[in-house]
């Protein structure tokens, strides 16, 4: 049988933590903060697998770290925002509350499991002005954090958050919150620390937008994002894009819409169809037959 | 009676139009011969491009209705995109399956589905109708499509005035007075109510979203519509 060798609880947190924080420093990093008319959040990203989402009517989320580990934790703090919402209200679902969520989930994990979820996730709250936003940052051991007005989490947060500090203001547009957020990022990670170049296909930004009534959250990318990078202040509201992220996937030429075999039923002129073949229509009524 | 014991719902209409789909109710519930409510809304939005009106028993109504909303707005969420409109309609068309035993007891619910497909196989057929029966079947219906104790005057209305291609401002005018004459026949339908102001519930979805008539515009169609009555009944 093998030996177990006794290791103190503080050396097994240390441990612990050095690993998280290992894992978390090798990934890109993300920025939200505050601006006049809600709260940007803006992540690195090279792949269209995302890093920041809605969860709720005025609640974002934004990761960084292990991409299939914060997608579990947004998973769960969707259903959880959709689940409170149906059974109570829209009301009561509070980014206080997802933020506790998360405190317990990620504190249980790296008390319990062998290995902590190298993970880093921000929960922002948009308000009625930028001083009732509410950000929290929790961490891979549960810690949770009020932060005010900004945060950067991943790589370096630390040097990002200090330009972050020294140049954030709650009364800016969305154009300049977002340069200066893009100048951030950029910050670190140049050759020779130098800042570096962060192309527009490198970066994944959105926004809650304060004055939008029901579902705050928009992504913004393409010809709007174009705009804002270059300065633009006026984005008309419907090239910000959806609440959702995309449209729903198209018909394709060779993909059966009615039944995995009913490939030679699809796409023929309307005439040859009997009713009983019409694409969408299933069977006749259930009183017909 | 099961017709006694909760309120009912009556009737709904939705036409495709060149623009996407315009569905409407009349605002009336029923319990048995009592009028249950004046003002309830049977049509409301299921997500940003579409459309669910509901006839029948409302308590369960209203509660597919608003689980219906919830699982739309979470896949969107899980997976980043929206699902097809077809895939929208199988959904609803299992949960209303779902409610069969009740229904077999007399609480039936049958919804009417619509709305605007971002990714249609036809791009000129982009508005699109479902209905459904209580056993889950779903039917896609040309043109326009009515449901409810009234259906049967509005969809011999419209068969009469429908024109495929119709835009939405006379689509919305159809559906008023294809409800007008569900109403004038059928007695758990209502009417434009002028003196206590309650005018049928409009909806419209299109390539740009949802949209609920205000109060102003509903009025404006609603009083055209029953000051044409009023030289002609029959419309």
């Amino acid at each position: 049988m093998a030996m177990q060798f006794y290791a103190s609880p503080e050396q097994v947190q240390r441990d612990r933590s050095e690993y998280a924080r290992k894992g978390i420093a090798r990934g890109r990093s993300a920025v939200v903060l505050t601006y006049e008319g809600g709260i940007l959040l803006v992540a690195e990203n090279l792949t269209s697998l995302r890093k920041i989402s809605e969860l709720y009517d005025k609640i974002g989320f934004a990761a960084v770290g292990r991409y299939n580990e914060f997608e579990s934790l947004r998973r769960a703090g969707v259903r959880m925002a959709d689940l409170n919402g149906y059974s109570y209200d829209r009301r009561d679902v509070t980014g206080r509350a997802l933020a506790n969520a998360y405190t317990q989930t990620l504190g249980a994990i790296f008390t319990e499991t062998q290995k902590p979820y190298e993970v880093e996730i921000c929960v922002a709250q948009v308000g009625a002005t930028p001083e009732s936003d509410e950000l929290y940052r929790i961490t891979y051991d549960g810690s949770v954090m009020d932060e005010p007005g900004f945060m950067a989490m991943g790589g370096q947060a630390e040097a990002i958050s200090n330009v972050l500090r020294s140049r954030h203001d709650a009364t800016a547009d969305v154009a300049a919150a977002l340069a200066l957020a893009v100048e951030a990022l950029s910050s670190v990670g140049g050759e020779n620390n130098t800042p570096r170049e962060i192309g527009e296909s490198q970066l994944e930004v959105a926004v809650l937008d304060r004055s939008r009534k029901g579902r705050a959250f928009r992504r913004i990318s393409g010809a709007a994002l174009t705009t804002l990078l270059g300065g633009g202040k006026d984005v008309p509201e419907k090239e910000v894009g959806e609440a959702g992220d995309v449209v729903p996937p198209a018909p394709g030429e060779d993909k059966p819409t009615v039944s995995a075999a009913s490939v030679d039923l699809e796409g023929k002129p309307a005439a040859d169809e009997t009713p009983a073949k019409k694409p969408g229509r299933s069977k006749g009524p259930a009183e017909g037959s | 009676m099961s017709a006694d014991i909760a309120p009912h719902g009556t009737t709904i209409v939705a036409i495709a139009t060149a623009e996407g789909v315009v569905m409407a109710g009349d605002r009336r519930a029923t319990m048995g011969n009592l009028i249950a409510s004046r003002d309830i809304e049977k049509v409301h939005p299921a997500d940003a491009y579409s459309l669910i009106g509901i006839a029948g028993t409302a308590g369960i109504g209203i509660e597919l209705m608003r689980l219906f909303q919830v699982e739309l707005e979470h896949y969107e969420k899980i997976e980043g995109a929206m699902l097809s409109l077809d895939g929208k309609a199988n959904r609803l068309a299992a949960m209303v399956r779902g409610n069969l035993g009740a229904a077999m007891q007399g609480l039936a619910v049958v919804p009417l589905f619509a709305g605007f497909d971002l990714a249609p196989s036809d791009p000129s057929k982009a508005g699109r109708i479902f209905s459904f029966d209580v056993a889950g079947g779903l039917y896609e219906e040309t043109g326009f499509d009515a449901i409810g104790s009234g259906s049967l005057f509005a969809k011999s209305a419209l068969k009469k005035k429908y024109r495929a291609g119709v835009s939405t401002q006379d689509a919305i005018r159809l559906a008023v007075e294809a409800l007008y004459d569900a109403a004038d026949d059928d007695t758990a339908t209502g009417g434009p109510d002028l003196s206590r102001k309650i005018y049928p519930v409009v909806m419209t979805a299109t390539a740009d979203s949802t949209h609920r008539l205000t109060d102003a515009e509903i009025t404006a169609v609603a009083e055209d519509v029953v000051a044409g009555r009023m030289e002609n009944p029959g419309g």
